[in-house]
């Protein structure tokens, strides 16, 4: 194990993470900087991950060596670029084991994928009469898009209720699951409770009744093997900024004819294939639905997050994150008036808890002093916790740079909270 | 109570604590909604102004400790203020939470016992939960019926 950050020795852990966190600090130099005097504890990963260095170089290699627009200039330095952009792609793909390279739609992140399917896909195969079926666990992101559609079409949009431990409740899913739903939308990882919910059972339900699935990944896809082709989904939608990557930059994962059968999403450059003033004809997938010059080292970026996450192997990262959510969880346990929230078993990646007499901001603000970042809010999901009765809670979220060590800080910060608010 | 002193200070504590003028006001004449949309905490305010005094007041809903010290003690500071001086008081927390440092110190002085939320200016995104009450109060005085946000506060 390596050296711990504040010089202590951390505390026993009963089963060793697979990847050594603190040794991974030294990837990402943001953790060269202190928070108040003190190393940085970033427990807030789900909001948005650290980027490595490699991440970063490459960013900036784009822009010092490589700089060009791409798909255009007929100059080596336009060709280059072209490859760099397009070879990023192969790598996203192959990430979350697409078939086909095309198949991936470079976005601004997860909720322009969403947006983009309730579009394109949505305008043109769900309307009045038809339904969408979504979650109440759900991120914003993934609820205000079938809102709008169902606004615009007079679709209804359906939502999977959540049992009290915050998971799904799929006694009520044959009862939802219809004819009439043409899209079941639904999160693999819940932001706000870390729940992992039953890709396969939903699939399978979904194929039932001939209703396309949309996974969003914005928090699968950076913590658990994701492999489209076997999870047999419609779409994927996840975002670079949450996996080591830089913000502005996602993907749209969409099987090929389902691409090919959509309408373009926005009008421009880049997405046409003949413009007359009569009217214009589309390019092919992806090409169709990356109107405008893209974000080019973003792509690049995202590529390497991908190099990245696959050096450390993907299993390895979604079974460091089960361990350190145990340990965080155990540890929780023993702090008087903490309450956690969501499932036991079959979460990844986030603890969210309440406690008592303290509110998550004052929790969060004191945590900070002590160079410790958590979340306190509603995480953008404010049905979850309308759902609990609650108007905030707080959330530890984890990725591949934490340790046993970083929840030992928490727990220690936790402590003092509770010595602020002592009621006397 | 080394911890974060500056920013909760015994009477902060003690305001969360035991919130004072806490629940509906059945005379009230006045009342307004505030939310802070960032984490949902929601302040209903009452007030019964009678000959541009106010004369009662009281807050429910809350947050925060800051945000609950902050209506707790509003409530506190403004009965029997005129409408004119309420406004007085906002425009002087305003002043000493997100005004010129250079003299914070001076309109904390003025601002009484609400000077225990001095401390707040350092800690920029709590400024809000500080002037959440304050902007409901200002929508309460006007009789808006729209709820207000911090985020339309800027």
């Amino acid at each position: 194990m390596t050296a711990h950050p504040a010089g202590t020795a951390p505390a026993p852990v009963r089963v060793e993470p697979p990847l050594d966190g603190l040794a991974l600090r030294a990837d990402f130099p943001i953790f060269e900087r202190t928070m108040a005097g003190r190393p940085l504890v970033y427990l807030d990963s789900a909001a948005t991950s650290q980027k490595p260095a490699a991440v970063i170089r490459a960013v900036e290699a784009f822009y010092r060596t490589t700089n060009a627009n791409v798909h255009r200039g007929v100059y080596a330095l336009s060709a280059e670029a072209t490859d760099l952009y397009e070879s990023a792609r192969t790598v996203v793909a192959r990430f979350i084991g697409a078939r086909d390279r095309r198949e991936v739609v470079f976005t601004r992140g997860t909720t322009e994928a969403v947006n983009l399917v309730a579009q394109a896909w949505g305008g043109a195969n769900v309307g009045r009469g038809d339904a969408v079926l979504t979650t109440e666990l759900e991120h914003h992101s993934n609820l205000v898009p079938w809102q709008l559609l169902a606004e615009r079409t007079g679709a209804e949009v359906r939502y999977l209720r959540i049992t009290d431990d915050g998971r799904l409740d799929l006694s009520e899913l044959d009862r939802l699951l219809d004819r009439r739903v043409k899209l079941l939308a639904f999160g693999h990882v819940s932001n706000a409770l870390g729940t992992v919910n039953p890709v396969r059972q939903l699939v399978e339900a979904a194929r039932a009744v001939g209703a396309r699935v949309l996974l969003d990944g914005a928090q699968g896809v950076p913590h658990l093997p994701v492999d489209v082709t076997a999870m047999d989904i419609d779409f994927l939608a996840f975002s670079g900024h949450k996996m080591c990557g830089p913000t502005g930059i996602g993907a749209l994962w969409a099987r090929r004819e389902l691409l090919e059968a959509m309408p373009p999403y926005q009008g421009g450059g880049e997405m046409i294939r003949t413009v007359s003033l009569a009217g214009s004809t589309w390019a092919e997938p992806p090409a169709r639905f990356e109107a405008g010059t893209p974000n080019i080292a973003g792509a690049v970026g995202l590529g390497e997050a991908a190099r990245y996450l696959s050096g450390l192997g993907m299993e390895r990262v979604a079974a460091h994150g089960a361990v350190l959510v145990a340990y965080a969880l155990e540890r929780l346990d023993g702090v008087p008036g903490v309450r956690v929230l969501g499932p036991r078993p079959d979460r990844s990646g986030a603890v969210t808890f309440t406690m008592d007499g303290v509110h998550p901001h004052d929790l969060a603000s004191i945590l900070d002093r002590r160079g410790v970042a958590i979340r306190a809010g509603h995480h953008c999901a404010m049905p979850v916790h309308a759902r609990l009765g609650l108007t905030a809670t707080a959330r530890a979220s984890f990725y591949v740079y934490n340790a046993p060590w970083d929840v030992d800080a928490l727990v220690e910060g936790l402590e003092a909270a509770r010595g602020v608010f002592r009621r006397d | 109570m080394a911890e974060m002193d500056d920013l909760y200070q015994e009477v902060i504590l003690d305001h969360n604590r035991q919130p004072r003028n806490f629940g509906p006001l059945g005379d009230a004449n006045r009342s307004a909604e505030g939310h802070n949309p960032l984490c949902g905490d929601t302040i209903v305010l009452y007030l019964r102004v009678e000959d541009d005094v106010v004369t009662d007041v009281s807050f429910e809903g809350g947050g925060c400790a800051i945000a609950t010290a902050s209506a707790s003690l509003m409530t506190e500071v403004l009965r029997g203020k005129s409408v004119a001086q309420a406004r007085a008081l906002f425009e002087g927390m305003m002043d000493m939470l997100t005004g010129d440092p250079t003299h914070a110190a001076e309109v904390a002085e003025d601002l009484g016992k609400l000077a225990v939320f001095s401390g707040v200016r350092e800690y920029p995104m709590r400024v809000k939960c500080a002037t959440l009450v304050w902007h409901t109060l200002q929508a309460a005085l006007e009789d808006l019926r729209q709820p207000v946000s911090t985020e339309q506060q800027g």
